[in-house]
């Protein structure tokens, strides 16, 4: 089972997003999406989810998507988790921000379901690729201090 | 697959449609306070976000016109918010119209077509040429923000930061812990507080917290105040606040390296008093390398505290009209089972058993009138959401027309069914251009007739009864009733003799008649195609009432009355040959028994004299081609007539003879929301009225059997709309009955004369009739040439 959050602050988004995701057979695991309207409503669920993948938008009111990326990898619990950023191509040093602070992969929208369910199976591979490479390392494995969070 | 996404895309239409009008709103707010010299940096940024926003989803549905306006606005909307242009107010024409334009665009993809909407390209061409903006007028490198800091700051929170560095401001840094379960409550006080007091210009989680249940922030705010105050404001809101100390680079100095001081206010005062100094750096960098131990502890079971942020639910109203036909199948089932109580009261076979079944009927009947009260309540929304739209129209329409115009909005919290609303925007926006259009005078033609240069639309709403009335009125010059009769003879409505008889009255309803009217050149703002006819069909179909009053020089004032919902309306049942109908209560005055030796025939019309005024006649029987001899005999003991008679009479004291008046009966008697309303079926006192009537008109049956005993008798319900009435003939007076319409089939909408069929119960079915279009053919004199419908089709 993979279970993504999906951070948008629009609802019709967050609809396609979950549709896309939900229906899709291409994906290896089943999948279940979590909805969050905003940064505070995505830090509200964090904790309590056992997240695989976040897809988050950029420009959000008050936590921008940013500041999450920030947050999730200084985060002891969340830093292992896939980051993807879905949005608009136009402002291209949102997006280098985004990579900087550590996103997986930027998915410009608009985007087809083609498109999203690719992008979400190169984030999840890009990140399971890290923490093995991680805990090779002797470094942190993923939710290692609270193994029980990810049932 | 399918499924999902097709309810992804009605979330992207009812999300599209909320935006657009929530932009509506904000361009008011941006235009007022454009005005007032004083723009919002916030307000700019929202407006761009919810146009980011709908270029997003615009681009995932396919709405393409949508995501190239979107695009070419969010460029413009983009140089606006980081100051490389300047709102100016030919930039906000260009705004206003774009979210107009955003208004078809979606109709137009709601309903699946594709056609051009020919203003698109224009307004595009508009937008590229007015978004070359100049470069941004704060060039990065004079300043030294701390890198890590910019990277967490979008491309906007970076340049609000700096434009306020620039302007000379404080950046302070308010650290703050927020419980998450009450998060957006606490931070939309802290929002409140703050803003006197300067910009927030970020959030900043800082990774650090006392628990799971709650959450760090460092806020980012630029101020002119001194820390004393803000400590003041915000220190009992458990902010510590913290100013960070301008770091300018050392080559570049437009402004004094120490901290600017214009003004004494602006004196900085003694350092931050907390330790934990040391800069942007400290404020950006520390938190998540934070060393110091975050207790962690495994999250307890997931025990309801994952609460919904919304309160509200948006609900498809085709979901609304399931429900409520639900009602209308459960309705008919409670009459039922009321009919079989009644029966066996009257066997008195098991009286105890019978009464107990009685009351539980009477409460399952009281838990359905408010179940249908409560879905009728969820479909009510509030006026000011077409208002709003028309507020942005008459700007719009003003500017374009360089007419002054003052709109004073009253009553926008008046609710009204939604599918009303919907239908509504159309017909008031069309009569706002026409007011300032063809209403409102230029300027200099104000002051030379000593009016106030600015011209006044007032736009009023009102619930009067089970009606909600909405009114607007203009003083401009009034309508030009010579031109009006001058284009009605040329039309061959009327002939110049005609003419000189009709009453002003008639005159002004000309208005409403297809291609007419009173300016000789069409104007690109009102002469879109739609007239004033068009207008009052769409008023129309809505079982609503328009009606025209004007004063030559002194203004117009458009009444429009509206039912408050279409889900359910009152009708009288009556019966006509064996068929039964429908008669919307909302257009019956009264109902009077026929005395065939009054009816007098007047131009090839068959009228009455009903309290001193003509009322023309209408024998539904012949109308519809209903064999008479088929009628049911009137006081029969066993049919639906008996029992209304049988109803209790509480009220005495009913006043005229033999007819109850509609104004005070149903407008204040049963008023919606008061005393059950529409819903109280068996309460209303309306009903109790009907009742009351068919007992009236019995009584005075009775006292008037010597006259006529033979034929059975017949009544006139006396109908209206506006000022317009018909008394259509029935044979009896069965009963008020809360009715759910049902549409008639594909096949048969098209047949005039019924706005549907409805099932009574007892699988009885009657068509609702629809007054309005009877009285308007009526009118026009149709009465004998009617190719009339065959309403028995509809029966068995």
């Amino acid at each position: 089972m993979t279970r993504i959050l999906v951070v948008e602050d629009s609802s019709a988004m967050r609809s396609y997003v979950r549709a896309v995701l939900e229906d899709s057979t291409d994906l290896a695991d089943p999948i279940e999406v979590v909805d969050a309207a905003s940064g505070f409503d995505a830090m509200r669920l964090l904790p309590r989810g056992a997240y695989d993948l976040v897809i988050t938008d950029i420009n959000m009111p008050d936590i921008n998507g940013l500041e999450l990326i920030k947050f999730v990898r200084g985060s002891e619990h969340h830093r292992d988790i896939a980051v993807l950023i879905i949005s608009t191509q136009a402002s291209e040093r949102d997006r280098a921000r985004g990579l900087a602070l550590g996103a997986d992969l930027f998915l410009a929208k608009p985007f087809t379901p083609e498109a999203l369910l690719a992008a979400v199976a190169a984030s999840l591979a890009a990140r399971s690729g890290h923490t093995q490479h991680d805990s090779g390392g002797g470094g942190h494995e993923r939710g290692a201090p609270n193994g029980e969070e990810r049932r | 697959m399918a499924e999902n996404l097709d309810r992804a895309r009605e979330e992207f239409f009812s999300e599209a449609q909320e935006i657009i009008e929530g932009l509506g709103r904000d361009l008011l707010a941006l235009d007022e306070s454009q005005r007032s010299g004083r723009v919002d940096p916030d307000l700019i940024n929202d407006i761009f976000r919810a146009v980011h926003t709908l270029k997003g989803v615009a681009g995932i549905f396919g709405a393409n016109r949508m995501s190239a306006l979107s695009h070419e606005l969010e460029n413009l909307l983009d140089n606006l918010r980081l100051g490389r242009a300047e709102l100016s107010p030919s930039v906000l024409v260009v705004l206003f119209r774009s979210v107009e334009l955003y208004g078809r665009i979606l109709q137009v993809e709601k309903e699946g077509r594709d056609n051009p909407i020919p203003e698109f390209d224009d307004l595009l061409r508009q937008l590229a040429a007015s978004t070359r903006g100049g470069p941004s007028p704060s060039s990065p490198g004079q300043y030294e923000l701390d890198p890590s800091l910019l990277a967490v700051l979008t491309e906007y929170e970076e340049h609000r930061l700096r434009t306020n560095i620039a302007q000379g401001l404080t950046l302070y840094r308010l650290r703050v812990q927020f419980q998450l379960a009450t998060i957006d409550n606490a931070l939309d006080e802290l929002k409140v507080t703050a803003k006197p007091y300067g910009e927030i210009i970020t959030y900043l989680p800082t990774g650090a917290g006392a628990d799971a249940e709650s959450i760090e922030l460092d806020i980012l705010m630029a101020s002119r105040s001194p820390i004393a105050d803000l400590s003041s404001a915000l220190s009992p809101s458990g902010v510590e606040i913290e100013e960070i100390p301008r770091r300018v680079a050392p080559e570049t100095t437009p402004r004094p390296s120490t901290p600017p001081a214009p003004s004494p206010a602006e004196i900085h005062h003694a350092p931050p008093t907390t330790s934990a100094s040391g800069g942007m750096s400290a404020l950006a960098s520390s938190p998540p390398q934070d060393p110091s131990p975050i207790k962690v502890e495994p999250p307890k079971a997931e025990i309801g505290t994952i609460k919904s942020v919304a309160q509200t639910v948006r609900v498809d109203i085709h979901k609304l009209d399931r429900l409520m036909n639900i009602v209308g199948e459960l309705a008919i089932v409670c009459t039922s089972l009321g009919r079989i109580v009644e029966d066996l009261r009257a066997t008195r076979a098991d009286r105890e058993l019978a009464s107990n079944l009685h009351r539980l009927q009477r409460m399952f009947d009281r838990q359905l009138d408010s179940m249908q009260q409560g879905i009728l309540e969820v479909r009510m929304v509030p006026l000011g959401q077409v208002f709003d739209r028309l507020a942005r129209v008459v700007r719009q329409i003003s500017r374009e027309a360089d007419k002054m115009v003052n709109l004073v909005i009253t009553g926008s919290e008046t609710e009204v069914d939604k599918l009303i609303v919907e239908e509504l925007s159309d017909p008031l926006m069309h009569m706002m251009r026409n007011a300032i259009d063809h209403g409102i005078e230029r300027r200099e033609e104000r002051q030379a007739v000593g009016k106030p240069a600015v011209g006044t639309i007032a736009l009023n709403a009102y619930q009067k009864g089970n009606h909600v009335v909405i009114e607007i009125q203009d003083d401009g010059r009034g309508i030009a009733t010579e031109r009006l009769i001058e284009a009605a003879i040329r039309r061959g409505i009327v002939t110049a003799d005609e003419a000189r008889l009709v009453s002003k009255r008639e005159i002004l309803n000309f208005v409403f008649l297809p291609g007419v009217t009173t300016k000789a050149e069409v104007s690109s703002l009102s002469g879109r195609g739609v007239g004033m006819d068009v207008v009052k069909t769409n008023i129309s179909k809505l079982g609503g009432v328009i009606d025209l009053q004007s004063e030559s020089g002194i203004g117009t004032k458009v009444t429009i009355t509206l039912p408050i919902t279409l889900a359910i309306i009152s009708a009288l049942i009556v019966r006509i040959a064996d068929r039964l109908f429908a008669i919307p209560l909302a257009n019956v005055q009264e109902a009077i028994v026929l005395d065939e030796m009054t009816v007098r025939v007047i131009d090839g019309r068959e009228v009455v004299t009903l309290r001193g005024s003509t009322l023309q006649l209408c024998y539904l029987a012949r109308l519809f081609g209903l064999n008479p001899s088929m009628r049911m005999p009137n006081v029969s003991p066993s049919g639906g007539v008996s029992r209304a008679l049988d109803a209790p009479n509480p009220r005495g004291g009913y006043g005229g003879p033999g007819g109850y008046n509609a104004p005070g009966g149903y407008g204040a008697g049963g008023g919606y929301g008061s005393s059950g309303g529409i819903g109280a079926m068996p309460q209303s006192p309306g009903r109790d009225m009907v009742r009351k009537e068919a007992r009236t008109v019995f009584d005075s049956r009775r006292q008037n059997q010597s006259m006529r005993i033979s034929l059975a008798r017949q009544y006139i319900v006396v109908t209206a709309v506006g000022s317009q009435r018909l008394g259509l003939v029935v044979d009896t007076l069965i009963g008020e009955q809360d009715v759910v319409i049902k549409a008639l089939g594909a096949s048969l909408k098209d047949v005039r004369g019924f706005a549907g069929a409805t099932e009574l119960g007892d699988q009885r079915l009657a068509l609702v009739l629809d007054t309005p279009a009877l009285i308007e053919e009526m009118h026009a004199g149709a009465d004998r040439a009617r190719p009339a419908a065959d309403p028995r089709g509809a029966h068995g």
